[in-house]
């Protein structure tokens, strides 16, 4: 039996080292924006100056930028995620389509984001100059505006498939209940299936909100990378994650780097925190649903 | 009159359903369209036997990072897969206060920003190594496919059926013959499109690349120097003024979406075939 026990020994250590690293990036991070921490305090966050010359570093303008695109991102792609899933969910009958639907927006799901930037440069950029001269506006083309919709149409996959999860847990005999009573399919989502799914889908949201936050290589190519504060939607801009991606290799002084690397402590601190209430939503209504 | 209300509103909202539905598909067919488009013209066997050329200069290649490419994802997947596995079946395994504790971390490391965990590699290895390498990046990469092989190989651990393990208990195995004989062979396929799906999502990222391998226009094969890989080619040619480049990155973004869904296909099918049944 003793082979058990060094056994169990091994894989006790994989979980170790996982448990490790998690702790170990945060104090590392931690440590690394010490520097930075104790020069500008909690005036980092609230700052609108970032000026790698002067020494002035302040996180607000990108701060507002990761705030500004994903949460217009979600706006954007939130109609459309929860057609995809009432579609896959509700209207379509088990069969062809409905399968050829739920596997295109997985594989999708899996295209690399920077594949989506370099679409988005080349494609979405254009596009949207034209739109701005139109509508008389300074052409930069590239914007708050421009990465949001590169975003929405990167996270539709993901809320998707877990409102679709959400809804197909949905029980049938309510839903049949309310078709019983007269109820138009219409009825039977708005008064039935979307109150009872209303936590997860909130959960969906958050998790896909998680990942449009810490989004970098698309954002980076179409957002226009400027360091100061945004005006409007159609200001160029930059997230935590794109000045981070920007500026890192051409930081020479210890100040500029601590100062990147304290936004990617806040970049961790923010995705955890989201993550885990999107969890924890998600679990708690996975064992409701079974009850 | 009241009915007839409803019904059209009925109506009215199955079209909008329908209707935007299909529309979100539109811009993800139109990526497609577009890399197949721009990058088909590009491609030859010389494609994907040379090195990239100076700016001006026609006809260059992707050589050194597609074994980039290759030596990242062997690397990353040789710290990932032991540590992933031996996670997974520990999480099936056990179940006490810690190993609740360790399934929200896994979630966190899961959630975890790719930029983020660039500049973990930075701190960690780039930084003590003295310089950029194929190794810090590796790394990076391998954090990132932790969480897919954890819970892959969890899942698929919690599904073999408890009666198996009784028989093998009852011929007189003990725990370690249990585990290596009978659910790891059982839970295999499960475990193996983990890992596949782990590499699909490795393959594409770029971000955490950015300070750890950080490019190389030559073909190298030392890990403690930097390597090029598919996704920093294209971002570095995209962003640069030339056409040429250009073109060449929208041919690497054809041969790194072939890649991609070329393994999500084979995970599809992978796990139809070997599918964990009880």
């Amino acid at each position: 039996m003793k082979s058990d026990s060094i056994f169990k020994a091994m894989l006790y250590t994989g979980g170790v080292i996982v448990a490790l690293l998690v702790v170990f990036s945060f104090i590392s991070l931690f440590r690394a924006s010490w520097l930075s921490i104790r020069q500008f305090g909690l005036k980092f966050i609230l700052s609108p100056v970032w000026n790698p010359v002067s020494e002035k570093f302040g996180a607000l303008p990108f701060i507002t930028g990761t705030l500004a695109t994903s949460i217009l991102a979600l706006f954007i792609s939130l109609p459309f995620s929860i057609s995809i899933a009432l579609l896959v969910g509700v209207y379509l009958p088990d069969g062809f389509l409905k399968n050829s639907l739920s596997y295109a927006t997985d594989l999708l799901a899996g295209i690399p984001s920077i594949i989506y930037g370099f679409w988005g440069l080349f494609s979405l950029v254009p596009l949207m100059r034209k739109m701005e001269i139109k509508i008389g506006i300074l052409p930069y083309g590239v914007g708050i505006l421009t990465a949001s919709i590169v975003l929405a149409i990167m996270i539709i996959p993901y809320t998707s498939s877990i409102s679709r999860e959400v809804i197909s847990m949905v029980p049938e005999d309510i839903k049949e209940a309310g078709f019983a009573l007269g109820a138009t399919t219409r009825e039977v989502i708005f008064k039935i299936i979307l109150p009872y799914a209303r936590s997860g889908i909130f959960a969906g949201i958050l998790l896909a909100f998680g990942r449009a936050f810490g989004e970098t290589m698309a954002v980076t190519m179409v957002i226009g990378n400027s360091n100061f504060m945004p005006k409007n939607i159609f200001s160029p801009a930059n997230t935590m994650a794109s000045v981070i991606a920007n500026e890192f290799t051409e930081a020479t002084k210890d100040i500029h780097l601590s100062s990147l690397i304290q936004i990617g402590l806040w970049l961790f601190i923010f995705t955890f925190l989201i993550n885990l209430l999107g969890n924890i939503v998600v679990n708690k209504f996975r064992v409701e649903s079974r009850k | 009159m009241r009915d007839n209300v409803r019904i059209i509103k009925d109506s009215l909202f199955k079209i909008l359903v329908y209707s935007l539905a299909f529309l979100s598909i539109v811009p993800l067919l139109m990526i497609i369209l577009q890399i197949v488009k721009n990058g088909a013209s590009v491609i030859t066997l010389k494609f994907f036997l040379r090195l990239p050329q100076p700016p001006g200069e026609s006809g260059g290649g992707i050589l050194n990072s597609l074994i980039g490419t290759f030596m990242l994802v062997i690397l990353a997947s040789t710290l990932a897969i032991p540590v992933g596995v031996a996670t997974g079946i520990f999480l099936a395994e056990v179940k006490n206060k810690f190993t609740e504790f360790l399934g929200t971390l896994v979630n966190v490391l899961q959630g975890l920003p790719s930029i983020v965990v660039g500049i973990l590699a930075y701190l960690w290895v780039v930084k003590p190594m003295g310089g950029f390498s194929a190794f810090s990046g590796a790394v990076a990469l391998s954090i990132m496919m932790l969480p897919m092989i954890i819970k892959t190989t969890e899942e698929t651990v919690r599904l073999i059926p408890f009666s198996l393990k009784e028989a093998s208990f009852s011929l007189g195995a003990n725990y370690t013959k249990t585990i290596l004989k009978v659910i790891i062979p059982a839970s295999a396929g499960g475990i193996l499109s983990g890992i596949i799906i782990g590499i699909s999502r490795i393959v594409g990222e770029t971000a955490p690349l950015l300070f750890t391998a950080f490019g190389n226009p030559y073909v190298n094969l030392n890990p403690a120097k930097p390597v090029d890989a598919l996704p920093l080619l294209i971002f570095n040619y995209a962003m640069s003024p030339y056409d040429e480049w250009h073109k060449i990155a929208w041919g690497t973004s054809l041969v790194l979406i072939v890649i991609v869904l070329g393994l999500n296909l084979l995970t599809k099918v992978a796990g139809k075939k070997w599918k964990t049944k009880f």
